[in-house]
């Protein structure tokens, strides 16, 4: 059974309001921080504690704050990143929704540990329920004394904004966040300088997922040391996994990265396994723009190890044969998924999102929607499998920010994982239309390497 | 005050070293170095502040990063908004990634790109046909149905042609930067964005004619101009007037032909970057010689099939093949040695009497 820090208080009653989730333990954290700790000391524990960040990229989150720059008089900021639009992620809603206070709390200890006395929160737009959840829970925090000026007589002033953006993907990119929340269009920029350095108005800041900060409460109030010890090698602490697809049990579940693959979609306390007890057929694990595996891939590595929920093991393989851990947005296929149809559905997001700055991105998404949709719809070449290929390629790594490589990742696996389905569209062109390519082998046991 | 001497940056581009300024952007640094190792750039533009970055056509390799880190950079970088390093070493037309990544990106540019040059009046001047002339495929392997959007005239001088538009960004930094009314030019995003129209607002300014000279195609070209001649007809001169508009440098290049100005432009450089801005008065409302005083004909610069005409002062690359051979497959040089019998090394054709045969060669080779 896993240990939770994060939901632990999800299930008790009214744990939205104040007075409950005080009584709960609420922000004992920000109690210890600035009454016992330097913000360095706040610094240093997150350093120690070995969490990574939860947004996607996995940085080292005590690293990434030790970079923010301090110059002399002029203010920084610590921005939450809420703008959770990935398909496949809504950990970060299931967070703020039920403990909104618990974001509040992190950001408060987060925000003193960096100097930040003015605090944003990015919410993705579509979250507009959420936004009047966390504005309720700012305004109780401040009317309790954890924000305002002075807080606990520390001498630390602090104030928290709630942003909403306006429904475009790629303001959860950092700097593209950070260009919206100063009114401009949402254009990620182009780095150097990063916004540890440069960031909002010209200000250091530093951006943390929703998840990210909130993992700070457990980590000040439990230590970093015991924090560490939860979860293997790299992978401290627990992590939020929303899983949906075919599933009998979505939802969000918080698990500490020792479990495995198997056990997390067919353990009775996560996944609870697979309806009509069909067949794995294929899974992305860590939201839509990483890597899908098949299911001989996915529940074991290329060495043959069983594969585990964490950083290390998902990305074990690397591209060629593994997958990555990403945002924690779990999707399952079953046997009577077409990877063809979903490959075009993500590409068709990626195209949509594309904030059109760089030609690459702008241009190549748009043709890789295209080539997609033909080859789903019985209109495809043999041809357009190496084309896709070539794009994807050209696309990668070549652009502004990581949405290119985001598009281009999904299509480079599936062509890689999936060609056979991918050619089976193109020789039937009817039956494709009427069923799908199935199991196929993608479940059999993989060839000792 | 004896001023300090800077310490200056070493940095190698395709096997060419050059010292130069810490701050330099690669891109600058190969062009002080001049010919064929300069990457295109499509969007960069020096006097435009944050432009740059976007259309990664000037993608290069970093092979070394500098002497205190000499890694290589996992990724290409955008040679026009990244800074040397002391010891960098740089691959650009030496680095098959580089010309990989370089032609796919050409071919990104180009698969929405109407492709109607025979009617366009940029054509002869385009950076995009440069650079496909360069890098591009003879074919498309583009099947779908090209992005259209209408023409717009932009007030009496400008017309928009969103179609051809490669969404640079150039235009939108000048009308940022030299008007003062407005903040963004582009609307919706993806590759459905387009330069907004009401970009019309700021068309009455004074200097907004320049986005005319800043567009690398024929996305937003000059209404007085337009469908009146080719460029290649026309001869540059270099002119100027005293303007009263205090910005204005006045300074400008006059295109004749015959006796007649067609067009006023601002003076570009070897890069096709203008000088300096230019006034819409100097430049749409003054077409007689006598507006002018003439200072000589234009040293036609790299970007325009002018330089293939017979015009004085015409710029060649500088000699640089010796040095950069060294890895690269040179696109029209060839070892004759290796392809002719007739031109052997060992051949001191000065000792042959008369014209030489191929049996003096033959003979050469018994021996
Ligand atoms: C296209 C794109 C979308 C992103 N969307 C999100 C997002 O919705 N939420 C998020 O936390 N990070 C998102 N990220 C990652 C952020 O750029 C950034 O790495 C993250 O907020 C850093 O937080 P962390 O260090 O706590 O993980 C996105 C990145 C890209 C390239
Ligand atoms: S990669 Fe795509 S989303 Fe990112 S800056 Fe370029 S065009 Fe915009
Ligand atoms: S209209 Fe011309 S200058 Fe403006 S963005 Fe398009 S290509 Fe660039
Ligand atoms: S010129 Fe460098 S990216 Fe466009």
């Amino acid at each position: 059974m896993g240990r939770k820090l994060l939901l632990e208080k999800a299930a008790v009653e009214g744990i939205r309001s104040y007075e409950v989730y005080r009584r709960e333990g609420g922000y004992l954290s920000v109690e210890k921080a600035l009454k016992n700790m330097t913000p360095d000391q706040v610094t240093d524990e997150v350093k120690k504690s070995g969490l990574r960040g939860r947004g996607g990229a996995g940085f080292p989150t005590g690293l990434k704050w030790s970079f923010i720059a301090k110059p002399e008089g002029i203010p920084r900021h610590l921005v939450c990143n809420a703008d959770e639009s990935e398909p496949g992620t809504f950990k970060d809603r299931y967070l703020m929704e039920f403990l909104p206070h618990l974001l509040i709390e992190g950001l408060i200890v987060s925000s003193y540990a960096l100097g930040s006395n003015t605090t944003y929160v990015y919410i993705r737009g579509e979250y507009a329920w959420i936004l009047e959840i966390l504005e309720q829970a700012i305004a109780e925090a401040k009317n309790n004394g954890w924000l305002g000026k002075n807080i606990l007589g520390s001498g630390f002033d602090c104030e928290i904004y709630m942003h909403r953006g306006a429904g475009a993907y790629i303001c959860g990119e950092e700097t593209a966040l950070i260009e919206s929340l100063e009114g401009k269009r949402g254009n990620p920029r182009i780095k150097p300088p990063f916004p540890a350095v440069k960031g909002a108005w010209d200000r250091p800041t530093v951006v943390n997922n929703v998840e990210t900060l909130a993992a700070i409460v457990p980590i000040i109030n439990m230590g970093a040391e015991e924090y560490a010890k939860i979860g293997v090698g790299k992978s401290t602490g627990t992590k939020l996994i929303s899983a949906c697809g075919n599933i009998n049990k979505p939802g969000v579940y918080e698990i500490d990265m020792t479990i495995s693959v198997e056990e997390f979609i067919y353990g009775e306390e996560y996944c609870g396994g697979i309806p009509g007890g069909k067949r794995l057929k294929a899974c992305i694990p860590g939201g839509s723009s990483v890597p899908i595996l098949p299911a001989n891939l996915l529940l074991k590595t290329a060495k043959g190890e069983t594969r585990i929920m964490n950083y290390e093991s998902l990305s074990d393989g690397g591209f060629a044969k593994g997958s990555m851990m990403g945002s924690g947005g779990f999707i399952v296929f079953d046997e009577d998924q077409c990877v063809v149809r979903h490959t075009l559905t993500l590409a068709r997001f990626y195209h949509h999102e594309s904030c059109g700055q760089c030609s690459p991105c702008r241009e190549g998404t748009g043709w890789m929607e295209k080539i997609l949709k033909n080859i789903e719809y019985g209109k495809g070449k043999h041809s357009d499998i190496d084309l896709l290929w070539d794009i994807q390629r050209k696309i990668e790594g070549n652009t502004i920010c990581p949405l290119g490589d985001a598009a281009a990742w999904p299509v480079a696996a599936a062509i890689r994982h999936f060609r056979d389905e991918f050619e089976w569209h193109v020789n039937n062109p009817v039956e494709c239309q009427q069923h799908n390519y199935g199991l196929a082998h993608y479940a059999d046991a993989l060839e000792p390497a | 005050m004896a001023e300090e001497q800077k310490k200056l940056f070493k940095v190698t581009i395709d096997n060419i070293t050059i010292e130069v300024e810490p701050g330099t952007s690669i891109l600058n640094a190969a062009r002080k170095i001049g010919g064929d190792i300069v990457p295109p750039a499509m969007c960069y533009y020096t006097r435009l502040k944050g432009s740059g970055g976007k259309c990664r056509t000037c993608l290069v390799e970093v092979a070394a990063g500098s002497t205190a880190d000499p890694r290589p950079m996992p990724k290409l970088v955008a040679s026009c908004r990244t800074n040397v390093m002391d010891g960098m070493v740089v691959k650009n037309i030496t680095s098959d990634k580089v010309i990989d990544a370089r032609n796919g990106i050409v071919e990104f540019l180009l698969i929405n790109h109407p492709l109607d040059c025979p009617i366009c009046d940029q054509a002869g001047e385009c950076h995009l046909q440069d650079l496909s002339y360069e890098h591009g495929l003879e074919g498309t392997r583009y099947e779908f149905p090209r992005r259209i959007f209408e023409k717009h005239d932009l007030g009496p001088y400008i017309q928009l042609h969103m179609t051809r538009c490669i969404l640079c960004f150039r235009c939108v930094y000048v009308a940022d930067q030299l008007t003062e009314k407005r903040e963004h030019g582009i609307l919706d995003r993806g590759d459905h964005s387009e330069i907004a129209t009401y970009i019309k607002k700021s068309l009455d300014h004074d200097f907004i004619g320049n986005v005319i000279d800043v567009c690398p195609v024929g996305a937003l070209t000059d209404r007085t101009f337009r469908f009146k001649n080719r460029v290649w007809f026309t001869k540059p001169v270099d002119a100027h007037r005293e303007c009263n508009n205090p910005k204005c440098c006045g300074k400008v290049t006059l295109w004749y032909r015959g006796e007649e100005v067609f067009r006023v432009t601002a003076r570009k450089d070897q890069w096709g970057e203008v000088d300096d801005w230019i006034c819409n008065e100097c430049r749409f409302e003054k077409k007689l010689t006598s507006d002018w005083v003439i200072e000589g004909p234009t040293m036609v610069n790299r970007h325009s099939v002018i330089a293939q005409g017979h015009y004085v002062g015409v710029e060649k690359p500088q000699e640089v093949l010796y040095d950069v051979l060294d890895g690269r497959k040179p696109r029209l040089f060839m070892d004759i040695h290796k392809i002719s019998e007739v031109n052997e090394p060992g051949r001191d054709l000065s000792k042959i009497e008369g014209p030489a045969h191929s049996t003096d060669f033959v003979e050469h080779k018994n021996k």
